[in-house]
This record gives C-alpha cells, sequence and structure tokens, in this order.
C-alpha cells in the first residue's frame, strides 16, 4: 500500500469557528451575479454537473437514458456544454461506458460499500477492483465515518490510501459524508486526512444523508484544498453533492470557489457538482436569457 | 549564473500562487439611485420648520465616487445656532420633559420604523454622499440607524430600573456634534438616547455628509415629534465651535478626532457642561497561532477595510504570531485580491470611495511616510475607477512600533503588520499607543480570550470577531480615545442626572 509511511496527525488541522465560516458564506451569497456572468457561470456550472443515479431501483435502460441526457442536455438550445460524468454503482460502469463512448463525459462510480462503507477492506477493495476493470474513470469512496468518530485516523488514513492504490489510473473521490461528522473542525480533520491519503478530490456527502452539501462545510474544504496546495504546490479537486437544486445557489458556489481557490479550479477538472436536478434548472435559467421568459419544466426532459 | 540556471532558478523559486483576476468577472451591478429625490439646496432645520441660514451662506457637497455635486447646504452661524438652541431649551421646558416617557417612547419608535420604511432610500444616500459601499449602508449602517431608535425606545419610560435606587433626571439640552464616516449611524447614536432620557438636541451633522441627516429631520417632521426637540444645524468647524461654546446647552457629545476632541474639552472646562467623546484609535488585532487562521483573516479583512477604514475603532494594527505570520499575511494577500474596489452603488463593491479629497490626501501622504520609513507595501493588483477619490486596500508589512504608520491614526484602509512571539509582549505592543479605543483577540482557547481582555487597555474587544456592533453594547474608548459610552445601558447615563 501506497502510503504507509505517512500518517496523519489532527495536529495539522486548524481549529474552524463556525460563525465567522456561516458569515463568509453570507458574504458569498450577497454578490449579485448578472448578464454575462450569469449566463457564463451556469454554462460552467452545467459542465461541471456529475449526473448522478443511485437508486436500488437502477436498471441498464434508466442508466441509457441518464447518458443520453448527459450528452445532450437540452438539444433545442445551442451552444450547451455536455456534462462532466455521469455517476453510478459499479454493476451499471459497463452499460455507462458504452452508452457514453465517443463523448468526453467520465463516468464515475460509488465503490466501497457505498453509503454506508460498513464491510471489510477486503470487500471494499474488490468493489473498487471490480468498478475500475469495468472502465470506470472516477471512483467515489466512502470513508468509515465510525472509525472517524471513534478517533482512529489512522484506520480511516489507511483506508483511503488503500483504495487509492486499488483505483489505479482512476482518479480516486473521497466522500467524507458531513452530515454524519457533526462539526465543521471534524469536516477539516477528515479532508485533511483524506488529502494526505492520496484523494484526487474530496467530496462532501453521499446524497443519502441529511444535511448533504452546505456551503460552509464546502468552504471549510476548499480552505482544506488551498492550504495543501499552498504546501505543496499540488491541486486537490472539489466536490459538493446532494440539496443543490438550483442555478441560483449553484452561482454562489461557483462564487465561493472563485473567491477561494481562484481560476485555477473554476474548471470540471477540479470542481463538480453532484447533482440530478440542478441541469434542468439551470436549462430553464439559460432558456429564460434567450427567450427573456421562464419556460415550464415540461420543456425540459426528465431521465 | 546562465540565462538558463537563472530560469530554473526563478522556476524553482516561484511559490504556487491563486490567481482571481480572470474567471468569473463579476458584471456590474448598480443600485438604481433613480427614485432618490433629493432637493437643489438644504436650509436648517430649527423648531420644526426649516429655515434659511441667517448670513445666507450655502457649501456643496459632493458623491466623492463622482466628484458630482448633490446638494448644496445651509452654513449654520452663531446665530442660527442660537436660534436653535432656544427652540431647544423651549422645547425642552414646555413640551418634552413634562411628557410622560410612554408618550416620548411612541415618538422615537415612530422614527424608528419610518426609517426602517425608508431603508433603500437611506441606504442609497449614505452611499451617494459619504462612498460607502451599498452592501454596508444597506446591511449596516441604516439597519444598525434604526435597531438604535428602538433600543433606546424601550429604555424611555423605564428609567428607574436602569438606575434601580437612583432618581434619573433629563438634563436639559444636548449639543452634539458628529463625523462622517457612519452619518446617519452616529446621528442615531446620539439622538436616540438623548430623547428617551427626556433632553432636546441640537445636532450638527459633518460638512461633507449632511445628507441623511438631513433627511433624518424629514422623519422627525413626519413623525410628529414636537417642534424644536430635535434641530438640525449643517455647517463646518465654525458651526460646531458655536455649538461647543453656547452657555445654554448642558452636555457636548462629540464623535470625531482627538484634535478637535482636546480643543472642545479646553473650551468648556468651568462650564459644568457634561461631555462624552468619542475619538480616535489605532487598534491592535491580535492574531495567536491557536486561532482559527482562515477566519481571521476574515477578521482581519472586517477590521481594517470595512467602511474603506473609516473607522475610528478599525483594527490598524495587525499583530500575528510569529509561528503563523507567513502562512496569514499569504492568505490575507489572496483575500486581498479578491476584494473589489469601485463604485460604492455596485453591489458587489467590496471597498468604496474615500470620503473626501482631503481624507484622500491624508492616506496619501501616510503611504509616503510608510515607505519612506522602509515598511514593505503590499497592494493588490486591482483596477480603481479614474474619476473619484479612491485608494487601493493596503499591507505595511515589517513595522516595528516605532514606525509612525504604527503610531498614528490613518482613518484608511491601510494596516500595519508587525508579528510577536509571547502573550506578554504582545499586550505590552497593544497598549504601547496614547488610544484605547477597541482590540480584536483571535484564538480558539476562551481562557486566552478572558486574559486578553482583562489587560487590554480598550474600551471594546472583539474576540474572534471584530466591527460588530449592537444597540444594547455600550461602545467608547480609554484615554485619547475619549471617554463615556453609547450604547446600551450605559448610553443612557451621559444624558441625565442621577440623584
Amino acid at each position: 500500500m501506497g502510503n504507509h509511511n505517512v500518517s496523519y496527525q489532527p495536529s495539522i488541522s486548524p481549529p474552524i469557528d463556525q460563525i465567522s465560516v456561516e458569515e463568509r458564506c453570507a458574504r458569498f451569497q450577497s454578490r449579485s451575479i448578472k448578464g454575462e456572468t450569469k449566463v457564463a457561470g451556469l454554462k460552467l456550472a452545467l459542465s461541471m454537473i456529475d449526473l448522478t443515479t443511485l437508486e436500488g431501483k437502477d436498471s441498464e435502460g434508466k442508466v441509457k437514458q441518464l447518458c443520453y441526457k448527459a450528452m445532450h442536455p437540452h438539444d433545442a438550445m445551442p451552444g450547451i456544454p455536455t456534462v462532466a460524468a455521469v455517476c453510478v454503482y459499479p454493476t451499471m460502469v459497463r452499460t455507462a461506458r458504452k452508452a457514453l463512448k465517443g463523448s468526453n463525459i467520465k463516468v464515475a462510480a460509488v465503490a466501497t460499500a457505498f453509503p454506508s462503507g460498513l464491510a471489510p477492506l477486503k470487500v471494499k477493495l474488490d468493489d473498487t477492483k471490480f468498478a475500475v476493470e469495468e472502465g470506470a474513470d472516477e471512483i467515489d469512496m466512502v470513508i468509515s465515518r465510525g472509525k472517524f468518530l471513534q478517533g482512529d485516523f489512522n484506520f480511516v488514513f489507511d483506508e483511503i490510501a488503500a483504495v487509492k492504490e486499488a483505483c489505479g489510473k482512476a482518479h480516486l473521490k473521497v466522500i467524507l459524508e458531513t452530515g454524519e461528522l457533526s462539526t465543521l473542525d471534524n469536516v477539516r480533520k477528515a479532508s485533511d486526512i483524506a488529502i494526505f491519503a492520496g484523494a484526487d478530490f474530496i467530496k462532501t456527502s453521499t446524497g443519502k444523508i441529511q444535511p448533504a452539501a452546505t456551503m460552509p462545510v464546502t468552504l471549510v474544504m476548499l480552505e482544506a484544498i488551498r492550504d495543501y496546495y499552498y504546501e505543496t504546490g499540488k491541486m486537490i479537486g472539489m466536490k459538493p453533492a446532494g440539496g443543490i437544486a438550483t442555478s441560483k445557489l449553484a452561482l454562489h458556489y461557483l462564487v465561493m470557489v472563485r473567491e477561494t481557490l481562484g481560476e485555477a479550479w473554476m474548471n470540471p477538472d477540479w470542481f463538480r457538482f453532484g447533482a440530478s436536478k440542478l441541469a434542468n434548472d439551470i436549462l430553464m435559467q439559460l432558456a429564460k436569457d434567450q427567450t427573456g421568459v421562464y419556460q415550464s419544466l415540461n420543456y425540459f426532459s426528465n431521465d | 549564473m546562465s540565462k538558463k540556471q537563472d530560469k530554473k532558478h526563478q522556476q524553482q523559486a516561484a511559490e504556487p500562487s491563486l490567481d482571481f483576476s480572470k474567471a468569473l468577472i463579476y458584471t456590474p451591478a448598480p443600485e438604481s439611485s433613480a427614485h432618490i429625490r433629493l432637493k437643489k439646496q438644504y436650509d436648517l432645520f430649527i423648531n420644526g420648520t426649516w429655515v434659511k441660514p441667517s448670513k445666507g451662506g450655502y457649501f456643496e457637497t459632493i458623491n466623492p465616487s463622482t466628484e458630482q455635486v448633490l446638494a448644496k447646504v445651509a452654513e449654520g452661524t452663531q446665530e442660527d445656532v442660537d436660534k436653535a438652541v432656544k427652540a431647544a431649551r423651549a422645547a425642552y421646558e414646555n413640551v418634552w420633559s413634562k411628557m410622560p416617557a410612554r408618550e416620548r417612547a411612541k415618538y422615537i419608535y415612530r422614527i424608528a420604523r419610518l426609517i426602517q420604511e425608508r431603508a433603500r432610500e437611506f441606504a442609497v444616500i449614505e452611499s451617494m454622499d459619504g462612498g460607502k459601499p451599498i452592501r454596508e449602508s444597506r446591511d449596516i449602517d441604516i439597519p444598525l440607524a434604526a435597531n438604535h431608535f428602538f433600543y433606546y425606545a424601550g429604555w424611555a419610560d423605564k428609567l428607574e430600573y436602569a438606575f434601580p435606587g437612583k432618581n434619573p433626571e433629563s438634563i436639559g439640552v444636548a449639543g452634539q456634534i458628529i463625523p462622517w464616516n457612519f452619518p446617519l449611524l452616529m446621528a442615531a447614536w446620539k439622538i436616540a438616547p438623548a430623547l428617551a432620557a427626556g433632553n432636546t438636541v441640537v445636532l450638527k451633522p459633518a460638512e461633507s455628509t449632511p445628507l441623511t441627516a438631513l433627511k433624518l429631520a424629514e422623519i422627525i417632521e413626519e413623525s410628529g415629534l414636537p417642534a424644536g426637540v430635535v434641530n438640525i444645524v449643517t455647517g463646518a468647524g465654525a458651526t460646531g465651535a458655536a455649538i461647543v461654546n453656547h452657555p445654554d446647552i448642558d452636555k457636548i457629545a462629540f464623535t470625531g478626532s482627538t484634535d478637535v476632541g482636546k480643543l472642545i474639552q479646553k473650551a468648556i472646562a468651568g462650564t459644568g457642561k457634561k461631555l462624552t467623546l468619542e475619538l480616535g484609535g489605532k487598534a491592535a488585532n491580535i492574531i495567536f497561532e491557536d486561532a482559527a487562521l482562515d477566519q481571521a483573516v476574515e477578521g482581519i479583512v472586517n477590521g481594517i477595510f470595512f467602511n474603506q477604514g473609516h473607522v475610528c475603532c478599525a483594527g490598524s494594527r495587525l499583530f500575528v504570531q510569529e509561528g503563523v505570520a507567513d502562512k496569514v499575511i499569504r492568505k490575507l494577500k489572496d483575500r486581498m485580491a479578491s476584494l473589489i474596489v469601485g463604485d460604492p452603488m455596485d453591489k458587489n463593491t467590496d471597498i468604496g470611495a474615500i470620503n473626501s479629497p482631503e481624507q484622500l490626501k491624508k492616506i496619501n501622504e501616510y503611504l509616503k511616510i510608510g515607505v519612506n520609513e522602509g515598511g514593505e507595501v503590499f497592494q493588490p493588483n486591482c483596477s480603481i475607477p479614474s474619476k473619484g477619490y479612491f485608494c487601493k486596500p493596503t499591507l505595511f508589512l515589517n513595522t516595528s512600533q516605532s514606525h509612525r504608520v504604527v503610531q498614528e491614526e490613518i482613518f484608511g484602509p491601510v494596516l500595519a503588520v508587525q508579528t510577536f512571539r509571547t502573550v506578554e509582549e504582545v499586550i505590552e505592543k497593544a497598549n504601547n499607543t496614547p488610544y484605547g479605543l477597541s482590540a480584536g483577540v483571535w484564538t480558539d482557547k476562551g481562557s486566552k480570550i478572558f486574559n486578553m481582555t482583562t489587560k487590554l487597555k480598550a474600551g471594546v474587544v472583539w474576540a474572534n470577531t471584530y466591527n460588530k456592533f449592537d444597540p444594547s453594547s455600550p461602545f467608547g474608548g480609554f484615554r485619547e480615545s475619549g471617554f463615556g459610552r453609547e450604547g446600551g445601558l450605559h448610553g443612557l447615563l451621559p444624558y441625565l442626572n442621577l440623584r
């Protein structure tokens, strides 16, 4: 396992002041995004979406339909980008891979006994390897929250490092499931553990637990990414997932990324939205910008 | 060194850096001023009516972000001040001091509500006249001003409970002189407690920002407040001096520079007038290595760049513990790179216009002084408008207590940065100033906060926040930052005699 000689020291994680974090987020939300900036921001947000279906009832048919939507968000409107990736369970990777052939859209697979993560390491590694062999470009793993809350940080660290190795060339996104971590201090600690253990991306949530992504949680994670970049010059990506359903909120997130990490992160290589409903809301806003009026949601496909 | 080697060396030396200059640049989002109705010329508000100045003089008030004239405003003379004091005295003797306290409260509540109703108009005028960003006038100045009236309205009929066992009595006519940095808010800080305590008022707004006080006079007119209870006399220093020296004024409340404060104190010595002074400051903002650093950086920015640094309690001296100094400065520089300097009316502007050409000149002189003293200057690479009075947010790094930019109040967006090693050292340095208005402490440790608050000689100490104001919280200074408290229960005391 790759990073065995490295471990995580909690002392590297600075304390987080929740009230100030919330105030800062309110400042991001007071930015007024209008005109060209709004259109550019909406298109950027659409291109950053990981279109997701993670249901027990997922079938090949459903995944194929979702993939078509990913490649053709709204063909009636010209100049619309595709989304960044389609996110599915490992058994659906092959179907998605085939359906997305010829596009630049990535296939992401949740693995490691998603969403609870309560399985032996061997099962998690097999799950990961299977998804990669099926053709996943990206693996979204979950951390062991129970072990984290127990204070067994090295267990969490080693597990991430092991999964990273099992990923091979696939990119690793580490889901912290911040809704179960209770405090922003814990979010920061978990972010640092994931980053130092080899995450390419850190991700807020599975979408199965409330609260999912929030702006304060995302800001704390972006600040962890920034500190790591300051120290090492290495960029880590960020993916808030769950709960971002409106264009307005997506724009606020982009403002936050812009003012925290700057231009280099403002693209799908480094920032993603894990969302399913967001795409249509963005399309509706873009249509409104072109036509001057809001169209009914019935005009936008639900796949 | 060969050219090739040199290039390689540079590459190695280059630190990873963040770029805030390009992506998602916000298109202008200006707040509309189309609904604003300003008169071409404003007279004095005396005895409930608008009267022409006795000598017929008017001066212009300009928009510091466009240099355009907004209106002409009456120059109040000694005669006018006398007229205002007479009106205030008559209103005090015949009406206001005799009115049941709960009736007084109704008028004060009414003023508060009228400010709320016209909040947008007030915010826009405040930004036009003073140069502060609309975000601040909209979210801070105007709501806080209304809150001060609400808060003191509540006290009007409860004064005996405020000071149990005492018999609080109003004192008479209060002369109030306010500065240009928070025009309406300072008027509220002064007028609300004075009225609640049963006094009448002659108030002079600053000559560069008189408009919201005059708009407040319109509200007072509308509220039906008895004539003469509040009089607003505009003018410059001479008008202020006429108020200070008027024999029939019982109390002077002044907010402004330490120099003028000293003159006022000399002028009224021996007259028996009560006095409160809220003067300058050079606050220490102290970052310990165990602080939540990213949030502390926000606090540094709010501490010094709020209202272009035109804040008497601005955190203008930064002390960073040596172990985290490099980290904090780097974060601070990146944060400054994302600040937007420009049109105060734009909802995205973080730093607006410097209030007046005089103030801009003063700040620029200090920038020169700082450079000549050998301070390392940092300014972000932001653009500023070609017209109007603007100053980029500025750091002076590697300064010491002996630098003038550390010692003297600049009243602009200029931060002097020092490092420290121990708690004792930073307390000594923080207190090593003639001022004592405010301070900030940033640490994750509660015990450290309480240790610092007992040892810092400052009227207000903020912990893990900065520039937070609330009507229920007293505000005021030590030493050359003045005396007396405004806000809270303490803010009633200067307007009462306790027998």
